[in-house]
């Protein structure tokens, strides 16, 4: 099995050759965003975050941001700085320099404001993009590949058809010396005993444990009760009947391989095989925390159909779903729904789906990437100052 | 033909695959497709559903994907639909207006 990539200077494979600008610092996005036009082709990763922040929410947002720039996805990064942040140009540059990348910098305010920026940025873009296109594939095997996990409007077939091959697909990645990463640590809530039964170490169990707690410290100390939102009315209706269930067929995309780690959100894996990362399961940050994490493509196991994609790692949209993979056609990369009529079993069709994955990794492209369809936005633990 | 999908060995549920009434024959199948046994429906199931593989006892553990989801919380027999009205959660209590079955 054989799949092609771009070698990062590293070590590290990505399986597209992008252009990033990353502003440090939201008010730097509107700078970006006027460099990112004069190029279309870069990446423009937008956001919230980069200061009046304090603590873990910043640092959480400092070592996301990184993470993005890290991807190896990305061949090169112009970064934005404002001059005023708490969240650099500068450190940002650093952190992305360890992997020996192209990354140059910019500081709006001592280029002096947003006209004044403009010429040096767009001159940083077209070196870097004349040096990436010059980049070559080759060919290589599975073991730089990360691959994110996430589910997303779940409904009855996403427990028995979609999230089920998905982790069959999961488990042959692990088989072949790559990583999984997958999260959303409410949709565990119920099932991390059996998680925990697989972890390689004490100190693995205890961590998902502890966050799984935190969550729902945090749920409680917001006022709410989780009885009556998970499983929520439509999931009862479609045959859900507890948290237990719902989560253990949640679980079931990660595939049966032993937990390797439990990562902070955004955090970087050590090491190969499967782990856990933290993080809410709300679409837009799942998935900016998993391309954060150096995932270079994410299955995205649906029920209803999201067409949602995230903007430095394509996402495979699976489906168990027919009428979803019918009049969602558009956006559905992967049709398990052949597992509900009988023609086809789990194992075939996380088979398919990881055919899919291997060539997506060489270069097809996907329903949601095609359609540049994504948003970045990190999770943010606290409210900003 | 119905067929109900069930995911592990020690299941004691199975899910239906598409809907099923009174009296049908349900066949079960394994995640590789080996169908295992037939049963009858007791009464209609919908798709996503589960169906009761054997009796199982007021207290017993209701088991799925290989592990616990929950506990009977009565008699339970053999092609019977197991939701809310039989089981319930050994983690969370869902609340009283969610256990009538929505149409």
């Amino acid at each position: 099995m054989e799949i092609t990539g771009y070698v990062r200077p590293d070590g590290s494979v990505g399986y597209r050759n992008h252009i990033a600008v990353l502003p440090s610092v939201s008010c730097a996005n509107d700078v970006a965003l006027r460099i990112g036009h004069t190029y279309p082709n870069v990446l423009v990763l937008a956001h919230r975050q980069g200061c009046g922040q304090l603590g873990d929410d910043k640092d959480q947002a400092a070592r996301t941001l990184a993470g993005l720039g890290k991807n190896p996805n990305i061949a090169g990064s112009l970064i934005i700085g404002m001059g005023c942040e708490s969240i650099t140009a500068e450190y940002l540059a650093d952190e992305i320099s360890r992997t020996k990348k192209m990354v140059e910098t910019l500081v709006v305010l001592d280029e002096g404001g947003l006209p004044a920026a403009l010429p040096r940025g767009t001159k940083a873009l077209d070196l870097m993009l004349r040096e990436a296109s010059q980049m070559k594939r080759v060919r290589c095997d599975a073991e730089r590949l990360i691959l994110g996990i996430k589910c997303g409007l779940t409904d009855t077939t996403s427990g028995i058809a979609s999230n089920p091959a998905t982790g069959i697909a999961a488990d042959m990645l692990v088989a072949s010396g790559g990583t999984v990463i997958f999260g959303e640590t409410p949709e565990i809530i119920g099932a991390e005993h059996i998680l925990a039964k697989r972890a390689t170490s004490r100190e693995v169990e205890e961590k998902l444990y502890r966050l799984v707690n935190q969550c729902e410290e945090r749920v409680r100390a917001s006022g709410m009760d989780i009885r009556g939102a998970n499983p929520a009315p439509g999931n009862i209706a479609g045959g859900i009947t507890t948290i237990e269930e719902k989560s253990l067929g949640a679980i079931k995309k990660g595939g049966g391989t032993r937990l390797q780690g439990v990562l902070n959100y955004g955090e970087i894996p050590k090491g190969r095989g499967l782990f856990f990362m933290d993080g809410p399961g709300r679409t837009p940050e799942a998935l900016t925390g998993l391309s954060a994490t150096g995932a270079q493509i994410i299955i995205f196991s649906t029920g209803g159909g999201s067409p949602a994609g995230t903007l430095i790692s394509p996402v495979i949209k699976v489906t168990g779903n027919p009428h979803t993979a019918q009049r969602l056609s558009g956006h559905i990369d992967v049709d398990v729904s052949s597992i509900l009529r009988g023609e086809e079993t789990l194992e075939t069709a996380g088979e398919r789906i990881f055919q899919e994955l291997l060539n997506v990794a060489s270069g097809k492209v996907t329903k949601a990437e095609a359609l540049g369809y994504g948003t970045i936005s990190v999770w943010n633990i606290a409210p900003p100052m | 033909m119905k067929r109900a999908i069930m995911i592990d060995p020690e299941d004691t549920v199975a899910t239906l695959l598409s809907d099923a009434e009174t009296g049908e024959p349900v066949y079960i199948v394994t995640a590789d497709g080996k169908e295992t046994k037939a049963l009858k429906a007791r009464e209609p199931i919908s798709m996503g559903h589960k169906v009761a593989l054997m009796s199982l006892k007021k207290g017993e553990k209701v088991m799925k994907y290989g592990a616990v989801i929950g506990q009977a919380i009565r008699h339970i027999r053999e092609g019977d639909h197991v939701h809310v009205h039989n089981m319930k959660s050994l983690r969370l209590i869902i609340p009283l207006n969610a256990s009538r079955i929505p149409k």
